[in-house]
């Protein structure tokens, strides 16, 4: 048995929206991995402490306030500040598809819309836990 | 004079039903058999031509069969359970001839950026006809930060506008004339200290307390179970939602204390029965927690106000508000004895469900916020926001706010449904469906008070449970092709959404309310703010002072939201999340 891929899903800054990030969590756990989930009014610092504490091996950021920006840079940034640029960061919500590229850019590894399947989700994420080890 | 009865004897000479199957006209003598005659014609249809489902089901998961008649409703007594508009238990509607009078208030919920920029959007508003305003406020506002706290990074009038003081709300209402416009304002857990502010801007305008109309949301239960903008534990909480009770009771006597809101129960997934049920059981949390304190129900009463979402199945939708009013009002009535009839109508705020907006597709949305929309007035709204089109990809446009305003008022003025009063009456899906809706709603309230009242709930995660269920049920419901949304899992198109042109917040704002925010703090009386934020610490540990007159009095002299909610804080503590999952 390969170890489970080990997921935290976050809820940066002070937006409330969590129907998604539950969802997902749950999803992501009904796939077979291990997800930790923040709770909401995280910040940055407390968000990439977790990741690192548990062992992460993936940070999904859930965000629909449209500080999408603003997070993504700050968790990528003191990711890397800490030496964990391993953990893959994802991310979804309200978020326009041409601020896309950007957060690519950032070091995001991917980002979904609203709409997206959750198996797409799923399937991306185990493809890339596999390459990145 | 003949009944509709008669013409029909007259014209074809017997009181028969007719049964038609395969062109062949067969006579039935009674109900009973023409009934059975349908069911067997029924059988043979499906047969030969399956139908799309097994189970067919409300969007809320209700089953719903193929066909009703007069047999489901006969456990209804019309005096008892519908009655005529204006009268208990307001099944029909709060007035007696409902939209014929006046519309509903076309409200428009808008704010962004900062006070300047919001309050250009608002006389756009106006100027199109919308009847009521709606402020949205940024993060930071709704959890009592101001824009230079570390926690506000980032957030500054992203998703509403971004008011720290006084200073700030004078420029919000600038030349809009508070009574002649009524406001709603989207504000929880420091409700008060909005609604002071809004007090203060009425003062500098000549306009007394006692003139201006509006409502606070002020609903701080619902923020625990699904929105999250709360600040303060639930005691604490609480006080602060009954002080403004009994504030405005003496002294804004127009004004709505509090907006119970289902629609972000909804929004978080819950399904129509469970939004009526945990919506109706934090308003009689509500009224409890005023009881307590030696407040009447028949007058506060007179001032609560609803706010219910508006989902894509018209006809579910149409029997939940029918439902919520004809619950609340034995509530009212049976559970607090209240006899006021004005203390036991359940007015309600409708927005179009923000849920069912799809990024893919966006000009698809207009359709269906069209249908929701329609829902509301089939219902009985009392105001209605009805969203934009690419509000899935960020906030509206001028343009896409305009169709949304438009749409209101093409059913206002057009569609013809607005000419009587509750047109699904009497309809026996739609009967039926209240029946259950209300039904499904009073078992999950006493399922609540056997555990102890929503508070209790809340603590045990009960609703949010019972939500996120819903809520992920629905999800897999999408993705096996259960329930379609269409050009998300059907009739997808390969367009991208990308070079729309959208509405941006850029960093600029924060800078800028923070450069603004700091130099008025320079200029204000310090000496008077510090001294009345420490009477709201005094207040705040006095449990029986009402702490609404302090927070005016700090308000007033510019006090800061920030500094207010920051010695409440002191004072209250923090709410922690009880995360379920």
């Amino acid at each position: 048995m390969p170890d489970k891929i080990r997921v935290v899903i976050a809820k940066p800054g002070l937006d409330g929206h969590d129907r998604g990030a539950k969802v997902i969590a749950r999803a992501l756990r009904d796939a077979g991995m291990e997800v930790i989930y923040t709770g909401l009014r995280q910040t940055p610092e407390q968000i990439v402490a977790t990741a690192i504490q548990e062992d992460a091996d993936a940070v999904g950021i859930s965000i629909l306030s449209g500080a999408h920006h603003f997070y993504f840079e700050k968790v990528i940034g003191l990711l890397k500040e800490k030496g964990a640029e391993d953990i893959i960061v994802f991310g979804g919500g309200v978020i326009p598809e041409e601020d896309v590229p950007d957060l690519i850019n950032m070091g995001a590894g991917a980002v979904f819309g609203p709409g997206t399947p959750t198996g797409t989700t799923i399937e991306w994420l185990k493809e890339a836990v596999e390459t990145n080890k | 004079m003949r009944s509709a009865s008669d013409l029909w004897k007259i014209n074809l000479g017997y009181n028969k039903f007719y049964i038609i199957i395969k062109g062949v006209v067969t006579l039935a003598d009674n109900y009973q058999e023409a009934k059975a005659a349908y069911k067997k014609a029924l059988e043979k249809v499906v047969q030969k031509n399956p139908e799309r489902f097994e189970q067919f089901t409300t969007v809320g998961g209700l089953p719903l069969n193929v066909l009703y008649s007069q047999d489901d409703i006969e456990v209804i007594n019309y005096l008892n359970d519908i009655n005529f508009p204006g009268s208990y238990p307001f099944t029909r509607g709060v007035q007696a001839n409902m939209y014929r009078g006046r519309f509903w208030t076309m409200r428009q919920y808008a704010g962004f950026a900062t006070a300047e920029e919001s309050n250009a959007r608002y006389r756009y508003l106006l100027e199109r006809g919308t009847t009521g305003l709606s402020v949205a406020f940024d993060l930071p506002t709704q959890i009592g930060y101001d824009t230079d706290h570390p926690m506000a990074q980032g957030e500054c009038g992203k998703v509403g506008v971004a008011i720290d003081s006084l200073a700030d709300m004078e420029i919000l209402f600038d030349k809009i004339p508070l009574d002649k416009v009524s406001t709603s304002m989207t504000i929880n857990a420091p409700a008060g200290v909005l609604l002071a502010m809004y007090v203060c801007v009425g003062e500098k305008q000549g306009v007394k307390p006692e003139q201006l109309s509006g409502t606070i949301q002020n609903d701080i239960l619902k923020e625990y179970i699904a929105r999250g903008t709360y600040i303060f534990p639930p005691k604490a909480s609480m006080r602060l939602v009954t002080d403004i009770f009994d504030f405005c009771g003496k002294n804004v006597p127009k004004w709505n204390t509090i907006s119970i809101s289902g629609y972000h129960i909804r929004e978080a997934g819950s399904t129509a029965v469970q939004e009526v049920a945990f919506t109706l059981a934090d308003g009689i949390a509500y009224v409890e927690a005023a009881k307590i304190t030696g407040q009447d129900p028949n007058v506060f009463g007179e001032r609560l106000s609803f706010f219910f979402n508006a989902h894509n199945d018209l006809l579910e939708e149409v029997a939940k508000y029918r439902a919520a009013r004809r619950l609340w009002a034995k509530i009212m009535k049976e559970r607090f004895g209240v006899t006021n009839p004005k203390a036991q109508m359940l007015r309600f705020h409708t927005q179009t469900a923000g849920c069912t907006l799809t990024a893919q597709q966006p000009e698809n949305n207009v359709i269906r916020v069209t249908l929701q929309a329609l829902a509301s007035v089939l219902g009985g709204t009392q105001s209605l926001h009805t969203n934009s089109m690419d509000e899935a990809l960020a906030l509206p446009t001028e343009k896409s706010v305009e169709i949304a305003l438009r749409t209101q008022q093409v059913i206002a003025y057009e569609s013809g449904v607005t000419n009587t009063v509750d047109p699904f009456a009497g309809s026996y899906v739609v009967e039926s469906l209240t029946n259950e809706i209300e039904q499904g709603a009073a078992d999950y309230i006493n399922k609540i008070d056997d555990m102890g009242g929503m508070l209790k709930a809340i603590d045990a995660g009960y609703p949010q449970k019972e939500i996120q269920d819903s809520a992920y049920n629905y999800q897999r419901a999408i993705e096996t092709d259960q329930a379609i949304v269409v050009g998300v899992n059907k009739f997808q198109t390969k367009e991208s959404s990308a070079g729309r042109k959208l509405l941006r917040v850029d960093s600029s704002v924060g800078e800028r309310q923070i450069k603004k925010l700091h130099e008025m703090k320079s200029s204000r009386d310090n000496v008077a703010v510090k001294e009345y934020l420490e009477d709201i610490r005094k207040a705040a540990r006095n449990e029986s002072e009402n702490l609404m007159p302090m927070i005016l009095n700090a308000v007033r002299v510019y006090a800061t939201e920030g500094e207010i909610c920051g010695v409440l804080r002191e004072e209250f503590g923090e709410y922690v999340e009880n995360i379920v999952l």
